[in-house]
Parts: C-alpha cells; sequence; structure tokens
C-alpha cells in the first residue's frame, strides 16, 4: 500500500510538472523543435532542472539496499544501444513533431476532456499494442 | 521569440525531477511514463497497484492546479484527426520499441547516465526537430 501512495505522490508531482513548464501545451513543444524558426528554449530549462534533481535521488539511493517502501530497486540493466533502440526514438520523435504530444503530457492533458487528446492517446494505446504483438526471435524487454 | 518562460519551465522541471527521485527512492520504480502504460498489459498483482496510482495522480494534477491555481488549459488542438492518428501511433510504436520516452530516457536515464538513454534522447529530439522542419519550413504547413 505504501508503494501505491508513493506512486500516486509521483504522479501528482510529474503532472504538476508537465503543466507548470508548459510540457502539457503541444504548440510549445513544437515551438522547442522549430529549430530553424521562431525557436522557444523554454523546453530546454525543463529538462536542465529535471535531470540534476532526478540525479539526487538517484544517487541517494546508492546507500540503501531497498526503497523506502519495500520490495527492490528495479532498473534497466541494459547499457549498449542496438537498432531497436535506435528505430524506435526515431519513430517517436517523428510522432512527437508531428503534433507536439510525448506519451506523458498527452495522458495528463486528457483530463481537460479535448476530443483531439482522446484521439492522439487512443491511438497511442494502439501503438504500443502493436509494439507487444508476439513476434518471432523477440526477448522480454526491461523498461527505460 | 515568443512566450519564452524560463522561470516555470525550469520550476515545472525541478517538480518533474522530484516526481521522478521519489519515484525511485520510494517505490525503486524508474518514471518512465511508456514503460509504466505499456507495462499495465502484461502486469500482474501488485504490480498493477503502483501503475494505475501513478496514473491517477497524473490525470488529476491539471485538475487540481486548475481547482487550486487557476492554471487553464492549453488552447485546444487544431490538428487533423488523420494526423493525430498517424502521431499517435508513430509514439505509442516508437516508445516501445525504443524502450522509454522523454521521461523515461530523457529525464531518469539521462540522470542514471545511461548511454542507451543518452542515444534515445538525442535520436528523438532530432527526429522531432527534422519533422518539425520538413513540416513548417519545406512544406509550409
Amino acid at each position: 500500500m505504501p508503494m501505491m501512495i508513493v506512486a500516486l505522490l509521483s504522479g501528482l508531482l510529474f503532472g504538476s510538472g508537465l503543466v507548470v513548464s508548459g510540457m502539457i501545451d503541444p504548440t510549445k513543444v513544437l515551438a522547442f523543435l522549430d529549430v530553424a524558426g521562431n525557436w522557444d528554449p523554454s523546453l530546454a530549462f525543463v529538462m536542465a532542472a529535471a535531470i540534476p534533481v532526478a540525479m539526487i535521488g538517484f544517487r541517494a539511493s546508492r546507500r540503501c539496499r531497498q526503497p523506502v517502501c519495500g520490495g527492490s530497486f528495479s532498473a534497466p540493466t541494459k547499457t549498449a544501444p542496438d537498432g531497436s533502440l535506435a528505430l524506435g526514438a526515431v519513430l517517436f520523435g517523428a510522432g512527437w513533431g508531428l503534433v507536439g504530444y510525448c506519451p506523458g503530457p498527452a495522458l495528463a492533458a486528457l483530463s481537460y476532456g479535448d476530443p483531439a487528446t482522446w484521439l492522439f492517446v487512443a491511438a497511442m494505446a494502439a501503438g504500443m499494442a502493436a509494439r507487444g504483438l508476439p513476434m518471432p526471435g523477440r526477448a522480454t524487454r526491461s523498461r527505460a | 521569440m515568443d512566450g519564452f518562460t524560463p522561470y516555470s519551465s525550469a520550476a515545472g522541471g525541478a517538480l518533474i525531477g522530484a516526481a521522478a527521485a521519489l519515484l525511485w527512492y520510494g517505490a525503486g520504480r524508474i518514471m518512465g511514463v511508456s514503460g509504466i502504460v505499456g507495462g499495465l498489459a502484461t502486469a500482474r498483482g501488485s504490480d498493477i497497484g503502483w501503475r494505475l496510482c501513478f496514473l491517477a495522480g497524473l490525470l488529476a494534477a491539471p485538475l487540481l492546479l486548475w481547482a487550486v491555481a487557476g492554471i487553464d488549459r492549453p488552447p485546444s488542438l487544431q490538428t487533423s484527426p488523420m494526423l493525430l492518428i498517424t502521431a499517435g501511433l508513430l509514439v505509442g510504436y516508437g516508445t516501445r520499441l525504443g524502450s522509454g520516452c522523454t521521461s523515461g530516457h530523457g529525464v531518469c536515464g539521462l540522470a542514471r547516465l545511461s548511454p542507451r538513454s543518452l542515444i534515445a534522447t538525442v535520436l528523438f529530439m532530432a527526429s522531432g526537430a527534422a519533422v518539425v522542419f520538413v513540416a513548417r519550413h519545406l512544406l509550409g504547413a
């Protein structure tokens, strides 16, 4: 149960961060990606602030045998890049550049009730499911 | 350059980083949204609960901020249904194939100094910028 409370609080913090930072606004995301146009570098500040704060948490956990709520730390163990990683990232980036939604902001924005957001998320779920279909020679993959 | 918001974007980024630190330190899980959602399809037992709780918080946050701080929604999307579907399919399939998205690779992976995440982040940023360049400056959309 404590793990579920931590997850709920993390989701609240994350969603709040997406709203406050402007990540939830696709026009702002596209303005960030439009480096050759009327470039808005604001969203670089999102990562510049998020990464060091997250890093504190990851560093601090090195002294812990297990998470505060028990259980175990579960991180991807792969370190070497491969073709799936590269192709997946390029395809994801293309979809991100078409509309301006990545998964977190798209899900958070469902709350606003815009039918366009719901359509995007339905297609996103279908895309995720399509990847989940069994394919020959594929091993189970860790989450990143 | 319109709408440059370095302070609110950095403040929001700090909240996102805190969310990732909390989920890792408290629950031992990586805050990767595509992994949390995609994992629902195969999760069993207690592994389902925390994922749903995270998503509940994620969905509640915009409404809470609106109710408490009066932060209104951004303008509605003016995008054709065909484009929304294409983009959604690419984002969904691509994030699962590439094992992560902006939160998992871009925030958690970089904070963990993962070489895989660095490559993924550079590639999806470059790909996104390339698509925007083609759409806006070559096709004039």
